[in-house]
């Protein structure tokens, strides 16, 4: 194991410096585009600026008012240049078009770096992009960097669970392609006067050639499902809790807050709580910005499913509690004690700014 | 009907540890288990397999020792398993290790059509998610990723139709066989094997092959064969200082100070808060 890069040695052969750009596949479905496309936008125009390039946003779906207003925020958040690839058959993301377009304007336009989402479309679709482009792609990037000597991305993500980060790089191949979770990189300033160029792109696609139809769209609405992954406070319970009736201390301190609640891995197996309130590696990861983390202890597979959190608050009983090791406050006490204190508390304060304003 | 399910030993990352001194992974003693999200795969594959009587082949990419694994799939009811192994393929990356098991799978497949290929969402080791699309690219199949169940698998029509994550919502999808399946964990709960599965685990012949038994271009695998390298490995800068510890004499007094604490730690937070 090495300290020293050694990618900073290579040189680019010339067929490969034609490839120039820092583009940003944006996921777009139902009208709406996924937060994590405009991060990216922020993070590939830092990018670009150290490259001396521009910035481009592949736009996908079905031409409606919808994708131009999708194309003008991409020019908001820092994007040169939209490529709007418009077709009937791109309404729904389906794999096999979608990879197939995607393949066509990478290899017509040439960028040197291609940024996803690392979310289920994201990943669905880079690992097919990367496989028929042949080039390299990294998952799960937590920061992204440029070494100056010869132009390459320098992608760092964490391995074997969070306990190393590496640093990986795609030399002698372009583009050099990227994931990053929702929530790892800043959400960039919007200027809503910044302007670019528009690249139109209609692929001419044929329903017939696409094996898969979406049958129906089931919102998670409808469902009734927890949505941890966009909640922006979470209180999480874990074994310290005792026995499940002591679950309602957390739900009450969860609707105070209008939080979701989150739980750890022994509590969905023990029949606690469904598998939608579990956080960690076999879980959900979140990035709220208050984690309450209530009689958790703070294993490994819990801690890389939350510690991305802004803020993380953790009460147990136990002082040499791993989770004391990472959370950034502390309460070493019970938490059947201290969540009824912390409701009523909050309650409280919300309650009198509310009579006050 | 034939399904391929494809598997990863790993190692048990609860049980990993860092020397504290030269920081560096402990894998000693470090015992190696089926990739977890392996088993949600496995165990839908099995389903498959006791509603339409399939064969289902498990197949891994890993040194000798990852027999351990395949014998446990066995265990649990798949009918046959490959051991792709050779020095040749230390070093790949995902592109080559789809490459290498594309060329297992081929093969498998000139023997008996293979109509459906499992993979795990992803690693815990490598965490990418990257394989199994890498194989369904390169064997041309439909690619579908989280999945959380499977609503038809008509064998006369060969047509599937799956239930997949996707942000804000499920979608519902009708697509051909043959195709490339992750499943979503948390979707079922794996089998424990009968007595007989697990003698006849032991006593299953496994099918040990290297690159010579398989693969078409030995530039795709290995070091060779992987685009990305890795130039830097480090572990990650711990907390330079434990949690703040929160003082007070009572439960009362501590959820007091406690508030004041996230409200001057997140003050956008609090505002927010406090304006709903």
């Amino acid at each position: 194991m090495s300290d020293k890069p050694q990618g900073r040695r290579f040189q680019l052969p010339e067929h490969l410096k034609a490839y120039q750009g820092v583009w940003v596949i944006v996921e777009q479905e139902r009208g709406q585009a996924h937060s994590v496309s405009w991060e990216l936008v922020g993070e590939a125009r830092k990018l670009a600026d150290k490259l001396g390039t521009d910035v481009g946003a592949v736009v996908l779906g079905a031409d409606s008012p919808d994708i131009a207003r999708i194309c003008g925020e991409a020019f908001g958040y820092g994007a040169d240049v939209v490529y709007k690839v418009t077709d009937p058959v791109l309404a729904d993301y389906r794999t096999e078009p979608y990879a197939r377009v995607m393949t066509d304007v990478v290899n017509a336009h040439k960028p040197e770096i291609v940024l996803l989402g690392a979310t289920t479309l994201g990943r669905d679709l880079a690992g097919a992009i990367a496989t028929t482009l042949q080039t390299g792609l990294t998952a799960d990037c937590t920061e992204l960097d440029i070494y100056a000597e010869n132009r390459s991305l320098a992608a760092t993500r964490p391995t074997f669970g969070g306990t190393l980060l590496c640093t990986i790089q795609t030399l002698a191949f372009r583009p050099q392609m990227a994931t990053v979770r929702p929530r790892v990189m800043a959400m960039p300033d919007r200027d809503e006067s910044r302007l670019g160029r528009i690249v139109e792109i209609a692929p001419n696609l044929s329903e017939d050639d696409v094996a898969t139809k979406v049958l129906r769209f089931i919102p998670d609405s409808a469902q009734n499902e927890a949505q941890l992954a966009f909640a922006d406070i979470i209180v999480a319970a874990g074994k310290g809790l005792g026995k499940p009736e002591n679950l309602g201390l957390v739900w009450d301190l969860a609707k105070v807050l209008g939080a979701e609640v989150g739980v750890t891995r022994p509590l969905v197996q023990a029949g606690w709580a469904t598998f939608d309130r579990q956080v960690g590696q076999t879980g959900k990861t979140v990035r709220p910005k208050l984690y309450i983390a209530a009689g958790i202890s703070g294993a490994i597979q819990h801690r890389v499913g939350m510690e991305k959190a802004d803020l993380i608050l953790a009460i147990n009983t136990d002082p040499n509690a791993p989770i004391f090791d990472f959370a950034h406050h502390a309460i070493v006490g019970d938490a059947l004690q201290v969540l009824p204190a912390l409701t009523e508390a909050f309650a409280q304060r919300l309650r009198v700014n509310r009579l006050a304003s | 009907m034939h399904i391929v399910v494809c598997i990863k030993q790993v190692p048990d990352s609860a049980q990993i540890r860092i020397h504290p001194v030269t920081n560096t992974i402990m894998r000693q003693g470090v015992p190696a288990i089926i990739n977890p999200f392996d088993l949600f795969s496995l165990e839908e594959a099995l389903r498959i397999k006791d509603r339409t009587g399939a064969k289902v082949t498990v197949l891994t990419m890993g040194p000798p020792m990852a027999e351990a694994s395949l014998r446990k799939a066995l265990s649990f009811g798949a009918d046959a398993a490959v051991l792709l192994t050779d020095r040749k393929f230390a070093g790949s990356d995902t592109l080559a290790t789809s490459y290498a098991l594309t060329s297992a799978i081929k093969k498998l497949h000139e023997e008996d059509p293979v109509d459906l290929v499992f993979c795990g969402k992803q690693t815990v080791d490598g965490d990418t998610a990257q394989v199994g699309p890498g194989i369904a690219t390169r064997l041309g199949l439909q690619q579908l990723t989280y999945i959380s169940r499977i609503e038809d698998v008509d064998v006369e029509a060969r047509t599937i139709t799956v239930h997949r994550r996707s942000e804000g919502g499920v979608q519902v999808l009708k697509t051909a066989l043959p195709c490339m399946i992750t499943m979503l964990e948390g979707t079922n709960t794996i089998r424990f094997g009968t007595m007989d599965d697990l003698f006849r685990a032991a006593r299953t012949p496994l099918r040990q092959w290297g690159k010579d038994d398989c693969v078409e271009d030995e530039t795709k695998v290995g070091l060779k064969g992987s685009p990305t390298v890795v130039s830097k490995v480090f572990v990650p800068k711990p907390k330079a200082e434990k949690a703040k510890i929160i003082e007070g004499d009572s439960p009362a007094a501590l959820a007091a100070a406690a508030i004041d604490t996230i409200f001057a730690a997140q003050p956008k937070l609090a505002a927010e808060l406090l304006a709903r």
